[in-house]
């Protein structure tokens, strides 16, 4: 996608490493092109019209909230990397979206309880993120915000209609509750990147997101009559997405993803 | 489910009024005596119209996943996505004569509603996203423009509203293929595969030809549709042919020539036979198209029984408030 | 007769006797395109509660910007003139000039009136 070139952004402060910078943009870019593709595979497949046309838009959001994030991390990088060429050229360890978005849609429940638990994390990053110094960064999560935004009042009022909706409903969106929660831990266990952004002004404290991400969730999970399992999170035995180990699923993912832009080195689409 | 219905005998002095209504141009609304078989059409060609946008939804839902950039991702999926919302204009558009959404879309489950059957053949590469673009929405767009002035109002309505969004989808639809025409020798190669197989199939999307089509002349007198299939069908190929020579692409007829008289593009013989067996439900994906649609709407039968027992939960709980 | 709009007035109705595949009850959606310009009427959908069809408004009719507010009614909420009545209800109407301004003479020459 070629808007006007963007001017290479360099790190406002000095002491930030670019690579780090580089990978903290990849991380927020990679969350949103992973989680867009999954959601991207209902549309022709949701359970009622309306619902195709509603998750259609959330994936729409989320594709463009990437495309954005991932030129501007190419531009970060300075190697004459764009958008492209960052999602379809690289391999699976190269990727550092959290594990959470890469795995498969499975059922609407599953799909519903994903994009929740992401949706509230996105609105708690995004609003922390538009107080950046990193201008284009703060430009790009104020745009984004009021999408999530929305994206979390479709998905809440989802929770509250499965889970307190029938017996089916409940028990698949408990099932999904359940495998999913292991996969949150990842989202707020801040490495060196997260520290290197915070020192610079750049991101947020990504530690103290998580009260108030976790009082969110709590308030919507418990008003739909579901309950938090008592899981570890899975991080603190992994390394996670965020440096690039994955689950099995993101290969496979990718592999449907970029078959022909890979097939057509050099090629214009 | 069946409901029965009341089967008005058509008042004569009402059929009389009717008629003279259609011969003036008025538009009919929902709340108009209109004679029963009027109302049958209508069921019958935008429930089929509605049909073919949802089941159109797949041999291009097909390589979202796949495609080749972030932008023409997008852009499909926002095409597919306006499909979705095409249909539920059309159904809705149908509700107003009496019949349920959930009816038509039984109906079509059940295999005895019709479609296009343009969605019966396969998407097999990229290029058939820009030609399924540039042919079966060109052809698409030549037939709604016509229905945007068809007599029955909230058909004619959705219509109008189809038609401003159907805009950029045969653009995209054309960059794709001017992209790939003017790309390597392997896009190149794709693209003039993609025209090949897409041709034949999408002229036969304007329907029988005016000879074989048993409810034309009571539509056009109806101002259902405006024009006939073969006048259409005329339209689409002329605006087509100068497209194609533009990005030096090749339609796959042998017999096309320019008659200079009559200023049309004169192509050769359409396989009907063909035509006849897709409709039949012997095309190569028919059975796909239907059992994708049975699998989205069983799938998502939880999901409505729970949204609806919710809502129920929560209007007994105000209510008791 | 008064009645609904045109012919799902019973849609609702139905719900409750479609066993596990209930179709959810209609909704007319009513778009403003831009601050001080009128409601219009842009078209239906369905949904099971208010908050969930002014949502779905949001996604099927908003998807492409425009819009500026939105309402969301059941169709069965809206009461309709009968066709039958357009001749009571609307002729009328249209053979009293003295309500438009063109009716009245003003003298040459005065303005403001």
């Amino acid at each position: 996608m070629s808007g006007p070139a963007a001017p290479p952004s360099v790190a406002p402060v000095p002491a930030v490493p670019t690579n780090a910078l580089v990978e903290y943009l990849l991380r927020l870019g990679d969350d949103r092109l992973v989680l867009g593709h999954r959601v991207s595979e209902w549309c022709g497949h949701g359970p009622i019209l309306e619902e195709d046309i509603a998750l259609s838009n959330v994936s729409l959001d989320l594709l463009g909230q990437a495309t954005m994030l991932l030129r501007l991390a190419g531009d970060a990088e300075g190697r004459g990397r764009n958008e492209d060429a960052l999602a379809y050229f690289r391999e699976v360890v190269e990727f550092r979206n959290c594990q959470l978005v890469e795995l498969p849609k499975g059922d609407f429940a599953f799909t519903i309880a994903r994009q929740f638990l992401f949706d509230v994390y996105a609105v708690v990053m995004l609003d922390a993120l538009t107080g950046s110094i990193h201008g284009e960064l703060a430009a790009i999560a104020a745009k984004s915000l009021k999408e999530a935004k929305y994206h979390v009042r479709h998905s809440g009022e989802w929770m509250l209609r499965l889970g307190d909706g029938t017996d089916e409903s409940h028990r698949r969106v408990q099932k999904a509750i359940d495998d999913l929660w292991r996969f949150t831990g990842e989202l707020f266990a801040p490495d060196d990147v997260d520290r290197a952004m915070q020192a610079a002004g750049i991101g947020p404290d990504l530690a103290a997101l998580r009260p108030t991400w976790e009082s969110l969730v709590r308030d919507v999970v418990s008003r739909a009559t579901l309950t938090i399992p008592n899981d570890l999170p899975r991080v603190a035995s992994t390394r996670g997405g965020r440096t690039g180990s994955h689950t099995e699923y993101l290969g496979h993912m990718l592999a449907e993803m970029q078959i022909i832009a890979r097939s057509h080195p050099g090629a214009t689409w | 489910m069946t409901q029965t219905r009341t089967v008005p005998a058509d008042d004569p002095t009402k059929s009389a009024a009717f008629e003279a209504r259609i011969a003036a141009g008025e538009s009919i609304e929902p709340k108009d005596w209109m004679p029963e078989k009027y109302r049958r059409q209508l069921v019958r060609m935008m429930s089929q119209h509605a049909h073919s946008e949802i089941v159109g939804m797949l041999p291009e839902a097909n390589w979202i996943t796949r495609a080749p950039s972030l932008r023409r991702k997008i852009s499909l999926i926002a095409k597919v996505q306006d499909e979705a919302g095409h249909g539920l204009y059309i159904y809705c558009g149908t509700e107003t004569l009496g019949v349920d959404r959930s009816e038509l879309i039984q109906q079509l489950l059940d295999g005895t509603a019709k479609y296009s059957s343009i969605f019966n053949y396969p998407t097999l590469s990229w290029a058939d996203m820009g030609v399924i673009g540039w042919f079966v929405d060109g052809a698409a767009i030549v037939n709604q423009t016509v229905l945007a002035k068809a007599s029955y109002g909230p058909y004619a309505r959705a219509m109008i509203r189809v038609c401003k969004e159907e805009n950029f989808h045969k653009r995209q639809g054309y960059e794709i293929v001017a992209t790939l025409a003017n790309g390597t020798p392997a896009q190149r190669a794709m693209v003039q595969d993609a025209v090949n197989r897409w041709w034949w199939p999408s002229l036969m999307m304007f329907g029988p030809s005016d000879t074989d089509s048993p409810n034309t002349a009571e539509l056009i007198r109806w101002k259902v549709k405006r024009k006939t299939n073969d006048e259409l069908r005329q339209r689409f190929v002329n605006l087509t042919v100068p497209q194609a020579t533009a990005v030096n692409l090749t339609l796959p007829d042998p017999d096309m020539t320019y008659n200079a008289e009559s200023e049309n593009w004169e192509f050769g013989a359409i396989d009907w036979e063909e035509f006849h067996q897709v409709i039949r439900g012997n095309g190569p994906c028919n059975r796909e198209r239907l059992d994708a649609r049975r699998l989205a709407h069983d799938e998502g039968a939880w999901v409505r029984a729970a949204a609806a027992a919710y809502a129920a939960r929560q209007r007994t709980a105000s209510e008791a408030a | 007769m008064a009645s609904s709009v045109d012919g799902r007035q019973f849609v609702g109705d139905q719900a409750a006797t479609i066993p596990g595949d209930a179709q959810w009850p209609v909704w007319e959606v009513f778009t403003q395109g831009a601050q001080g310009a009128p409601h219009e009427h842009a078209g239906s959908l369905h949904a099971v509660n208010a908050e969930q069809a002014l949502q779905n408004a949001r996604d099927v009719y908003a998807r492409r910007g425009g819009v500026v507010s939105l309402w969301v009614i059941p169709t069965g909420a809206i009461t309709a003139s009968s066709p039958s009545d357009s001749g009571p209800l609307f002729d009328p109407g249209s053979d009293k000039p003295y309500r438009h301004p063109q009716f009245y003479n003003v003298p040459r020459g005065v303005r403001g009136v």
